[in-house]
């Protein structure tokens, strides 16, 4: 069975366990999604699922994406993502809920990340700067010394600068599953996630149990 | 907050009274001791009160043996807190009473509200 979603991020809170533990949750609204194609090693040579997701007005597709959805009377979605699954034993047109997962279940959740800007190095990879005294005030978030001397020579490809920052895909690896409210279509998990309130977000079994 | 957080939300225990700045409550707590559960009462003023859902929490000021004083935040929400009872308001003109930690003593009293 797949074990993915495609969902929009609500916004955090906390949740007390019975012991009275309070946990950090991010909830996020996730489904119902519809199957929207199946990829098979026969024809396109690997095997995944595509999911289809957030329903929307039809004006708002174009007419390509509307005939893509249109064959298996799916309703118009907006976002299409696919998931890699070693036995796609789905049909399409199939509807995936949040109850494809269970409490307890460990998940890894895709997002985009917040974007930052032109960023320098010590927000960017937490350099440490420079001092803020002894004459050096001009330098308090400069990156210092970029390489040696003669040898080599020269600054080393990847050498980390500063630059653009945040916007990228970024996975929250490993995350519990504390909440799955299948009537509202909420799912919540253990700790922070990638990416704005109201941010796309991909959720599948972690790969790292 | 947004209407779906809010659903989220726990239900409000209803052995907690509405609390405000410079009451003094006895807060009762469950504490668990290997498999024993038993009730621990804290008792002092409440000299803050933070909002917001279920992460909303107040802290209550007490002052210990040789005049030490002691603050603790408890989450509104816990399932943990058995009760609050309240035992007397005070007139306070503040949401924050942090200028009590400055004080002990005679000093320390607030003015009690009848209502």
């Amino acid at each position: 069975m797949l074990k993915g979603l495609i969902g929009k991020k609500i916004g955090m809170t906390q949740i007390f366990d019975d012991a009275g533990v309070a946990y950090p949750v991010t909830i996020i609204e996730a489904g119902p999604c519809y199957v929207t194609q199946i990829r098979r090693p026969e024809k396109e040579g690997y095997s995944a699922v595509q999911l289809g997701f957030s329903e929307v007005n039809p004006k708002r597709l174009t007419s390509g994406e509307l005939g893509h959805l249109k064959a298996n009377e799916i309703p118009p979605l907006r976002f299409l993502r696919e998931f890699r699954t070693k036995s796609p034993d789905l049909n399409v047109g199939d509807k995936v809920t949040v109850e494809v997962f269970s409490l307890g279940d460990r998940v890894d959740v895709v997002g985009t990340s917040k974007g930052k800007g032109f960023a320098g190095v010590v927000k960017r990879y937490h350099f440490r700067g420079g001092p803020k005294t002894h004459g050096a005030s001009d330098r308090t978030r400069a990156p210092g010394s970029s390489s040696s001397t003669t040898t080599p020579g020269r600054v080393y490809k990847g050498t980390r600068r500063s630059g653009h920052m945040g916007q990228e895909r970024v996975t929250a690896q490993n995350l519990k599953v504390v909440l799955v409210d299948a009537e509202r279509n909420l799912i919540g998990v253990h700790g922070a996630v990638p990416g704005p309130k109201g941010g796309l977000i991909l959720i599948k079994e972690a790969r790292k149990q | 907050m947004s209407d779906i957080l809010k659903a989220l939300e726990a239900a409000p225990n209803p052995n907690i009274p509405p609390l405000s700045p410079g009451d003094v409550v006895s807060v009762h707590v469950r504490i668990k001791e290997g498999d024993r559960e038993r009730i621990q009462e804290f008792k002092g003023t409440v000299i803050r009160l933070r909002k917001g859902g279920n992460e909303t929490s107040f802290t209550v000021r007490r002052i210990a043996s040789n005049g030490i004083g002691v603050e603790r935040t408890f989450p509104l929400r816990s399932p943990r807190i058995d009760k609050v009872v309240v035992e007397r308001h005070s007139t306070v003109r503040r949401a924050q009473l942090y200028f009590m930690r400055g004080r002990t003593g005679k000093s320390a009293r607030l003015k009690q509200r009848f209502n």
